[in-house]
Parts: C-alpha cells; sequence; structure tokens
C-alpha cells in the first residue's frame, strides 16, 4: 500500500522513529560528555587522584590507564550506535520506505 | 636532577637534516604509486560528481581509513610524539582530545548530512534556505576554516621536510604545492581519497612497527617503559603537570576540539563520497577505531623516544619536540627506518593539504561560482572548469601564504580553525538540520557571528596577543586561550534570536520535506 508524504510524516510511525533516534543519540552524547569532561574536570580539580600508582611496586599512574580508558569508551560509544542502527534503526527506515515508495 | 642521557647522545648521530638514499627512495616510491593512482583516477573523473564526491563509490572501510587520513596530520604524528617524550603525561591528555569528537560526529551529523548533502556542507545548511545569503555566509565559515588550517600545515610542512630532508624551505613549499595540485587537479576526489587511504595505512603501519620495537627493548611490557622514563626524568613524567590549570580554559578548548570537528569542511565532504547514510555511519566507525588506536599507540612512541632517545637529544634538533619520532625510529632501525618515517611524514602532509585543498576549491566552485554567480544554472562542463580553476588558485595561494608565514609562530592557527569550524560552520549545520524554525536570517547572523567572533577573540587572547604579538604576559583582553565557550554559545544565540524575530515561511514548509530525506533518506543524491 502506497501511503502519500503527509499521512507519512504525520504517522506515529514516523515520529516514533524520529524521537527514537534522538534519544538515542543524546543519550550516548551524554556518555560521552561525562567521560570526556570529567576526566578533564578531574585533572582540573584533583591532579593527585591521577598522579597515584596503580600497584605498590610499579610507577604506573592511575592517569595512564584513565586516558586509554576514555579513548576506548569513545570508540565503544560508536560501536553501540552502529548496532543499535542496524538492528533497529534501518530495518524500521527500510519499512517506511517501502510504505512510502511502494515495493 | 639532570636528565641521564650520555649513553644515549653518544650513540646516536643522526642522518637527520640530510636527504639520504633510503629516504629519498622511500619518498620516490610513495609519490610514485600516488601519481600512477592519480592517473588511473583521472580517467574516472570527468563529471562533477566524479570531481567532488568520487562517484559516491567510496565504500565504509575506504571512507573510513580516508577520514583517518584527513584527520592525522604530520602535526598530530611528529608533534603529539614530540609532546609526549618532552612533557610526558600531559601530551596523553592533548592526545585524548583528539578523539572525542568522532563519536558525536557519528551520533548528529553524519547520517542527515550523507541524506541532504550533495558535494559541501553548505548544500546541507542551504537545503531549505535562501540559497544566495546562506552560501555566501557558509563559504566564508568554510574557506576561514581551511585557510587557517592550510596555513598551519604548509608552514608545518616547510620546517619538517627542512630538517628532515635539509631541503631550504622555500623548496619544500613549491615541491608540497606541485604534487598535492598533480593529485586533485587530475584526480580530483577519488585520487585525493586514495592517496588518505594509502597515507594512513602507511603511517598506522610505521607507528605499530615503532611501538613494538619499543615495547620489545622493555620486555613488552609498558610498565617497564615507564620505570626507564621515570628514572631519568622522575615520576612528574607519568603525572598530569601544567598543561590544564584552568578548568574553564580546559573545557572551552575541549568543545572546539569536539564540535569543531563536526564543522571542518574537508572532513564533511567525505560523507558524500560514500553510495549511502549506512555506509557513511559505518565509515565513522571504522575511522574512530583507527584514530582511536593511533592516539593509543603515539605515547608510547612518545615514552620510548624519552627513555631510549633522551630529551636532550631531541630538543639539540628541534626545540619543539618534533623530532622525537624520527630520531626514535633511527636508534631503532637505522638509516632505512627514519627514511622511511620522514617519507611517511612527507606523504602525510601531502594528503592532507590535499584535502584541504579541494574542500577550499569545491566551496569556491559549487558554493560560490555556481549558485551565487552562476544563480544555480550552470552545465557539467562549466562547472568542472571553474573547480579545476579554484583548485589551482588555491594551490598557489597556499604555497604563497606558506613562504609568507615562514618563521613566524603559526601554531595557534590550528585552534584557531577548530574556533572557527565549531563557532560558525556547527551551528548552522546543526540547526539547519534539526530546527525548524530557523531562518536564512538566522543562519546568516549565525555564521558571521560565529567566525568574526572566534577570530576577533582568539587576537585579543594570550595565545596570539601575549605569545605571537610578544606584548606583555597579562595584558590580554580576553582570558582564554581558545574562545570556543563564548563564540560558539553566542553563534547559537544569535541564530536562535535572530530566527525567532524573523519570518520563513518557505524554510518552515521545506522542513517537513527535508525530515523524509534526513531520516528515510528518500531523495537522497
Amino acid at each position: 500500500m502506497q501511503k502519500n508524504v503527509r499521512d507519512l510524516l504525520e504517522s506515529k510511525e514516523f515520529k516514533g522513529l524520529v524521537t527514537k533516534r534522538a534519544s538515542v543519540s543524546i543519550v550516548l552524547l551524554v556518555f560521552l560528555f561525562v567521560s570526556y569532561y570529567g576526566f578533564i574536570l578531574l585533572i582540573g580539580f584533583d591532579k593527585s587522584f591521577l598522579a597515584q600508582k596503580i600497584s605498590e611496586t610499579g610507577v604506573t599512574t592511575i592517569g595512564i590507564p584513565l586516558a586509554v580508558a576514555v579513548i576506548l569508551a569513545a570508540w565503544f560509544l560508536t560501536v553501540i550506535y552502529v548496532v543499535w542502527a542496524n538492528m533497529v534503526y534501518d530495518p524500521e527506515v527500510r519499512r517506511l520506505r517501502a510504505l512510502l515508495l511502494g515495493k | 636532577m639532570p636528565p641521564v642521557t650520555e649513553q644515549a647522545a653518544g650513540a646516536i648521530q643522526t642522518s637527520l637534516g640530510h636527504p639520504t638514499l633510503p629516504s629519498i627512495a622511500f619518498f620516490l616510491v610513495i609519490v610514485a604509486i600516488t601519481l600512477v593512482i592519480t592517473y588511473w583516477a583521472a580517467k574516472r573523473t570527468k563529471t562533477t560528481k566524479e570531481f567532488y564526491a568520487a562517484g559516491r563509490s567510496v565504500s565504509a572501510f575506504q571512507n573510513g581509513l580516508a577520514l583517518a587520513g584527513d584527520y592525522m596530520s604530520a602535526a598530530s604524528f611528529l608533534g603529539i610524539a614530540g609532546m609526549v617524550a618532552l612533557k610526558g603525561y600531559d601530551g596523553m591528555i592533548y592526545a585524548v582530545g583528539w578523539l572525542v569528537g568522532w563519536p558525536a560526529l557519528m551520533f548528529l551529523v553524519a547520517e542527515p548530512l550523507r541524506n541532504l548533502g550533495k558535494y559541501t556542507f553548505a548544500d546541507v545548511v542551504a537545503f531549505r534556505l535562501k540559497q544566495t545569503p546562506v552560501r555566501i555566509a557558509a563559504a566564508i565559515g568554510g574557506i576561514l576554516t581551511v585557510l587557517f588550517y592550510t596555513i598551519a600545515q604548509m608552514v608545518g610542512s616547510g620546517s619538517l621536510i627542512k630538517l628532515m630532508f635539509g631541503l631550504p624551505y622555500e623548496v619544500a613549499e613549491v615541491l608540497v604545492g606541485v604534487i598535492m595540485l598533480a593529485y586533485v587537479l587530475f584526480g580530483g576526489m577519488l585520487a585525493t581519497t586514495w592517496v588518505q587511504i594509502i597515507k594512513a595505512v602507511l603511517l598506522l603501519f610505521g607507528v605499530s612497527v615503532m611501538m613494538v620495537i619499543v615495547l620489545a627493548k622493555f620486555n613488552f611490557s609498558p610498565g617497564e617503559l615507564y620505570s626507564a622514563v621515570v628514572t631519568q626524568y622522575g615520576q612528574g613524567a607519568l603525572e598530569p603537570g601544567g598543561l590544564i590549570t584552568s578548568p574553564v580554559d580546559a573545557i572551552s578548548l575541549g568543545l572546539a576540539l569536539m564540535f569543531g570537528l563536526l564543522g571542518l569542511p574537508h572532513i564533511l565532504q567525505r560523507f558524500f563520497t560514500v553510495p549511502d547514510a549506512k555506509a557513511a555511519r559505518t565509515s565513522v566507525l571504522y575511522a574512530t577505531g583507527f584514530i582511536g588506536y593511533f592516539y593509543i599507540i603515539i605515547p608510547i612512541v612518545g615514552f620510548g623516544a624519552a627513555a631510549l632517545v633522551g630529551r636532550q637529544v631531541i630538543t639539540s634538533i628541534d626545540k619543539g619536540g618534533n623530532m622525537a619520532a624520527p630520531l626514535l625510529a633511527e636508534f631503532l632501525g637505522g638509516t632505512p627506518f627514519l627514511g622511511f618515517i620522514a617519507a611517511v611524514a612527507f606523504a602525510t602532509i601531502l594528503a592532507v593539504v590535499a584535502g584541504l585543498t579541494l574542500a577550499a576549491a569545491s566551496s569556491f566552485s559549487h558554493d560560490i561560482y555556481v549558485h551565487v554567480i552562476k544563480g544555480g544554472t550552470c552545465t557539467e562542463q562549466e562547472e568542472v572548469r571553474a573547480s579545476k580553476i579554484a583548485t589551482l588558485l588555491f594551490g598557489i595561494v597556499a604555497v604563497c601564504l606558506g613562504i609568507l608565514f615562514k618563521g613566524q609562530n603559526v601554531a595557534f592557527m590550528v585552534g584557531l580553525a577548530f574556533a572557527i569550524a565549531c563557532s560558525a560552520n556547527f551551528p548552522a549545520l546543526i540547526l539547519s538540520i534539526f530546527w525548524k524554525r530557523f531562518t536564512t536570517a538566522g543562519a546568516v547572523c549565525s555564521i558571521l557571528t560565529g567566525a568574526f567572533l572566534a577570530v576577533g577573540l582568539i587576537i585579543i587572547s594570550p595565545t596570539v596577543w601575549v605569545d605571537v604579538f610578544k606584548n606583555p604576559k597579562g595584558s590580554e583582553l580576553f582570558a582564554l586561550k581558545n574562545p570556543a565557550i563564548v563564540s560558539m554559545t553566542a553563534s547559537f544565540v544569535v541564530g536562535w534570536i535572530v530566527s525567532l524575530v524573523t519570518k520563513d515561511e518557505v524554510a518552515q514548509q521545506k522542513f517537513e520535506d527535508e525530515k523524509i530525506r534526513t531520516y528515510l533518506g528518500v531523495g537522497a543524491e
């Protein structure tokens, strides 16, 4: 069944899709902000925390694995987004496109 | 305590600064391969779609590498390795900031950009607004960003090539200009993309080899490497030092790095080279992976240089520490490995400048010539011709500016490029995609406010006022080193207020149609 553009834009499915994408983006962006600006503010306000050593015998400070963790976390967030988009967003887009354009 | 470097200093007799057989050989091989690719690409580059967007035939994986190639400049490779070698942990903090924009790019703009745009990011900003005023404003923001970025790259490249190969500065500038013009002029986006891919692979390979050899010297234990650094330079090398003194300053720089990425024209243009929104999204996943890996291993190279080569030797060659990685390469693998790393750094410079030139030329020819001067009607041949003339002109301008700014302190220009990108280009882009009430007047005012505020505030900030103009410390009129937190906020506020007080009914009507293209990709190029 073919729908016209106006109906589709007003439909619950399309509006739901737009809202869903916005919420996923914003939630992931908040995680990104918390991890990166949290790291920066930690350095700004409490340098001594990052300067602590991990073990009694070694010299490695907490700051080193933490910096690596911020990078890994950023990459991991992109993985979450791609997995979500491939599993939830794309099938929904394909379905709505088919409704609009016909098969 | 003085650093213990006699043993390292005695061991190193560097051939840096002289053209050696391996460095010339590697350089010639890289240039030969890239020119063959350019010849191949030139046969496939006839239409505007091929010139600006590689015929939208680039795969997600290829684009991921090309994005990484565009972003990993010689300055970040040599600069961050040097910073870690000389300043220790502060260099790592700095490296982290360069990565975190990529997830934001994916969450906010990658897919809408691909669905809405044709050749430039101004296509997206102007999608439902009045073409002429918005295109002019977006071109101003875009070209200013690219211009400052290019000056920083050209000046950096002249000095780096001089340090590595001993070529006179002016010769290096002209050489970079001529080779990169060959790529862009004849091979367009397809050749530029492949140059980026080759360079990214070589760079990642070279740095990985360095990391493995460094770790091998310390029994594959980073802890032992850090111990060696601490023995020579004290525990301070692994602790935060003077990089972040004011949290507001750090946040402002963080905002510029994060959202500036979302306003860099040469990065945004890459999203028009892939077939669809899914490929756009996936390419950011790959790019973030490559760049993240790069910034995780670069500190090991930097610490390795500090431990094995020694800070004293590094600063004796170049005060800023830029030669830490090449010196380490020579220590680890002799002249051949140094030659390889030097050639890779040269290829990096060529690739980044080529990408910038293509972005600037596209803005001139597609936004200004076709849409403003020709009113949107223009034949395919005319536009290709215009874009090639623009490429040639921008290439010449880049070489001239590079020579003009010789010996000047241009380190602030990369920060400035990011400040303009996040203040002028990013707010207009995001508001145009997501906010229905955004109007033509709002867009123009937002872009101009962001651009002029970013430039103006950086001039009266310590970065330029004190470091470049040599005014006394503390006499600066604006306290932050990077103005992003003020200029980006102002740009959003101005765009919002002006849009609320002006009417743009056409833009509002078109927003609904735009939505099926933004979200479903219906009607996308």
